[in-house]
């Protein structure tokens, strides 16, 4: 007659506890307990570790790369929730300014032809420091400071002075 | 010896614990139909310590300044790994505790668990309700959204309505005339600094009492029990309540995950403070009942002004309120019924001035 | 001269006026200090004589230290009325309608003397005036129509900057429709008074009179000021190129503008409208009540299928936008972060906007290009969305892993518990 093992129930014997229902609670519990430690440790664990996409705050953000744009050339990037205008000057110079247009709110671009930033819905004009100079719009665009770090161009809001 | 017993021996012999833990084993609670409700206060335990937990993470994130703040929490939301889930199980815990804090005050309250020896207990616990709605004011304010703006706003020109120590309270409260980054930065240290340091303290002190003093029994049951000894049914504290209790405090685990997952927090806009305030600015919950009683307030009663009674008279009762336990006879012949019917007045009025401030306009 | 002595004695006469005579008096000789008697007594005079010290004090030319005599002449330093108002001393009374820009203009057409006060300002106001519509039929001798004052206002005359002028762009068009909104004025005259009702309707009256955007045109925009003549048909998409430059390009060298000078059709107007401009909408490519095509070309031709290509493309691109809007809502009111193609819906929209310029070119080619454009845009955003909600999901299977985890671990401690309490 085979002893008794961890998988097999005590048939002959009623009294004593059955083996494998200990095991199984045991288990069961240790299972719960480890998966629930998991659960909760995994992402804990995620967490702390840092995202890519480092945290600048609202007031300046990462408008391109170093050889990114060609001299007098411009590129929309994204100021917190609204889109600016990076524009590398023919003299190789950063400048940027809001692309929201002050007349309509349409987004402008720049005319490496008119050298000017230049709003499509009525032909409005900006110089590039961002100054309204002809056209429906009545307020110049709102010009940003451009520092540049390493590989990175920085953009961020003016402060008063 | 198995390796658990030879780490808790070396252990005891460096701490000396056996024997203070020793009258922890003997614990008992009391079995009856209405023990379930002594499981609030540990849920509540349960629910602070998981504040703190998130709260510490969020820190690591978090910026406070009116330039940053809600920036940084957006940021926790959308670019931190599991970020939304930390925000809001805080969120979403800090008002879960709240409302357990409130139901085990009143469970104590109709269980008549604050009568001699365990009225430090009771004073204590008050002090911590009244720290633990400071935290939910102090915490709402950090995200810097409009909502928050506006109902620390609101908030903290009702407490100038006190007389004579109103307006510096408002003041120190503001960390200036008006709701400001400073007002941020200051209640970032209440709720971060101040406030976890006290509340420590005092829980300390409740938990503390409540080992060495042990559960309260209704006095009925308690008269019923004196006389008939074997009638008396009980529950080792370790580790069969305890096992209970790590089981409710799973549900509540359960609970929140669930609430955090399918009802993520809201993120709001970022407050403008030259910005008009949005019509029908209210205050969280747990505050609509005293605000809706100060909406109801007559603007003048007899010659006093009707916001500044309304505060004082919530200043009294809270006064009062922390001061229950002295008001009630000893002697079990002797409890008063008028206080189990202020209890039952005080939660109709809560439960209700809650509901008509969330329906009002 | 006697006349209006006369006049002044009968009016002193009445006792019930006599007072008033007597204040006059009274005011003209106890503020006999300044050099301006003319406002002395004529500040206390009911009108039509009436003109308050208040009053003048507003207008321009009395703040560059001009007074009544420099236009009505007279002696403004004497205290009596035949002396002040004598023709030897210039008197001119009340200016004739007919010599009013006449009298204007002998100053404001004079640059050397205009310089002196204001080196920027026109001086040949005059001469346009005198080829306006108004000018030709006064010099024909009609004076119901407009003089310098009707329109600049008199004694009260503020810098057109000055947002009170009857003639700040604001308030032109009210002043304009003061005449050209009286039918019972304009009786007579061949052209209709619907205008300013019509332009209150507009875009453009929104813009200026509500939004207070100066850059919107009012009646003198389009007609002119001082030389106000209608533009002539063949020059309407001139005066609109100003502004819509690009609308006017397209439809410089499209088909319509051809068909349009053929048939002495007035270009922009005939879908636009003259005064009564609002918002276009895409139904005006369609076939319903506010389709504008289908009033010339017949259903069925190719101008007609080219049409309604132009349509689906415009509905293509608009619902595909609006899809992607709904999807990136739910994302968001779910708890997911969508903001960068929030931001990308914008420019999707621009596309939209361009699109809609494009129209005018009624080239099927040109505006498939911008519509393109757009929908590339605004299929990315959608896949965003859809992305968002694929998180969104995930993070619920990982809810429902943790939930499993917890219900494990209660199970588990359940039977524990029941274990050794039996």
């Amino acid at each position: 007659m085979p002893t008794p093992s961890e998988g097999m129930g005590n048939a002959g014997d009623p009294l004593s506890p059955p083996v494998p229902r200990r095991r199984f609670v045991e288990v069961l519990l240790g299972s719960g307990f480890l998966a629930t430690a998991v659960a909760f440790l995994y992402p804990v664990l995620r967490y702390l570790v840092p995202p890519k996409a480092s945290d600048l705050g609202s007031d300046a953000v990462v408008a391109g790369h170093v050889g990114e744009l060609k001299p007098n050339s411009g590129k929309i990037f994204r100021f917190g929730n609204r889109p600016g205008l990076l524009v590398r000057t023919a003299s190789g110079e950063y400048r940027a300014m809001s692309a929201i247009c002050t007349h309509l709110s349409c987004t402008v671009q720049y005319r490496d032809d008119l050298r000017e930033v230049w709003c499509a819905c009525h032909n409005g004009k900006y110089d590039l420091n961002g100054r309204n100079i002809s056209g429906p719009p009545p307020r110049p665009l709102e010009a940003f400071e451009v520092q540049v770090q390493g590989d990175a161009i920085f953009v961020r809001r003016r402060l008063e002075g | 010896m198995s390796p658990l017993r030879t780490l808790r021996t070396w252990l005891d012999q460096r701490f000396g614990w056996d024997d203070l833990l020793a009258p922890l084993r003997k614990k008992t609670v009391p079995l009856h139909n209405l023990s379930y409700w002594y499981f609030l206060g540990g849920i509540t335990l349960f629910l602070f310590v998981i504040q703190v937990l998130t709260g510490i993470l969020l820190l690591l994130y978090y910026r406070p300044g009116a330039s940053e703040a809600f920036e940084s929490v957006q940021y926790i939301m959308t670019q931190v790994k599991f970020g939304w889930l930390v925000r809001s199980i805080h969120s979403w815990s800090a008002n879960l505790m709240i409302f357990t804090a409130f139901a085990h005050m009143f469970s104590v309250l109709f269980l008549k668990a604050y009568r001699k020896p365990r009225e430090l207990t009771w004073v204590s616990g008050v002090i911590l309700l009244f720290l633990v709605m400071g935290f939910g004011f102090s915490g709402y304010l950090l995200p810097w959204n409009t909502l928050a703006f506006f109902a620390t706003k609101v908030g903290t020109e009702i407490t100038a309505q006190v007389p004579m120590i109103g307006k510096p309270m408002m003041i120190f409260l503001r960390g200036g005339e008006e709701v400001t980054g400073a007002t941020l930065t200051r209640f970032f240290g209440f709720h971060v600094a101040v406030l976890p340091g006290l509340a420590t303290l005092l829980i300390l002190v409740h938990v503390l009492l409540v080992q060495r003093l042990g559960i309260s029994i209704p006095p009925k049951l308690e008269a019923q029990w004196i006389a008939n000894p074997s009638a008396k049914r009980e529950m080792k504290f370790f580790p069969n309540f305890t096992l209970r209790e790590l089981m409710a405090w799973y549900v509540a685990l359960g609970v929140l995950g669930a609430l955090a997952a399918i009802f993520p927090w809201n993120l709001g806009v970022k407050a403008d403070p030259f910005a008009p305030a949005p019509a029908g600015i209210k205050p969280e919950w747990y505050f609509l009942f005293m605000f809706q009683t100060l909406k109801l307030i007559p603007p003048k009663v007899w010659f006093i002004d009707g916001e500044v009674l309304g505060v004082l008279a919530f200043g009294l009762v809270g006064l009062l309120w922390l001061l229950l336990p002295f008001f009630e006879s000893d002697q079990l012949s002797r409890t008063k019924p008028w206080i189990t019917g202020l209890a039952v007045f005080a939660l109709a009025y809560v439960a209700g001035m809650s509901v008509y401030g969330y329906l009002a306009k | 001269m006697a006349i209006l002595r006369n006049k002044v004695r009968s009016v002193s006469a009445t006792p019930r006026v006599g007072l008033v005579g007597l204040v006059a008096l009274a005011a003209c000789l106890s503020y006999g200090q300044t050099p301006n008697s003319c406002l002395d007594c004529h500040s206390a005079l009911p009108d039509p004589l009436g003109v308050s010290q208040d009053k003048f004090s507003q207008d321009i030319h009395a703040q560059k230290g001009l007074t009544c005599v420099s236009c009505h002449g007279g002696d403004p330093t004497s205290d009596d009325p035949d002396k002040a108002m004598s023709r030897k001393a210039g008197w001119k009374g009340k200016i004739d309608r007919k010599q009013i820009p006449q009298l204007c203009g002998s100053c404001h057409s004079d640059p050397a003397y205009i310089r002196q006060f204001n080196p920027s300002l026109r001086t040949d106001q005059l001469d346009q005036y005198r080829t306006s519509v108004h000018g030709k039929r006064l010099a024909a001798g009609d004076t119901k129509v407009a003089v310098c004052t009707d329109c600049h206002s008199v004694h009260d005359l503020r810098a057109p900057s000055d947002p009170r002028s009857t003639v700040n762009p604001v308030n032109v068009a009210n002043t304009c429709a003061r005449c050209h909104s009286d039918a019972g004025y304009m009786k007579g005259y061949s052209i209709p008074t619907n205008q300013f009702a019509k332009y209150s309707t507009s875009v453009h009256h929104e813009a200026l009179a509500v939004r207070g955007d100066l850059s919107a045109p009012t009646c003198s925009t389009c007609h002119g000021n001082h030389g106000a003549v209608p533009p002539g048909i063949d020059k309407i998409q001139n005066v609109c190129s100003n502004c819509h430059a690009f609308q006017a390009q397209m439809y410089e060298k499209s088909s319509h503008k051809k068909a349009f000078d053929a048939a002495s059709l007035p270009g922009c107007v005939v879908c636009h409208s003259n005064h009564g401009i609002v918002y276009p909408t895409d139904a005006y490519l369609g076939t319903g009540p506010e389709a504008v095509c289908m009033r010339c070309h017949t259903p069925g031709d190719t101008c007609d299928q080219a049409r309604a290509a132009l349509q689906s493309g415009l509905s293509r691109l608009d619902d595909a936008i609006k899809g992607a809007d709904q999807v990136l809502g739910v994302a968001e009111s779910s708890g997911m972060e969508v903001s960068e193609a929030r931001l990308g819906q914008d420019q999707a929209r621009d596309s939209l906007t361009k699109a809609r310029v494009t129209i005018h070119s009624f080239r099927t080619d040109l505006v498939d290009h911008d519509i393109q454009a757009g929908m590339k845009v605004a299929a990315k955003d959608l896949q965003a969305g859809k992305e968002a909600m694929v998180e969104r999901d995930r993070r619920r299977v990982g809810l429902g892993i943790s939930l499993i985890a917890i219900g494990v671990a209660l199970a588990g401690l359940w039977l524990y518990v029941r274990k050794i309490e039996t």
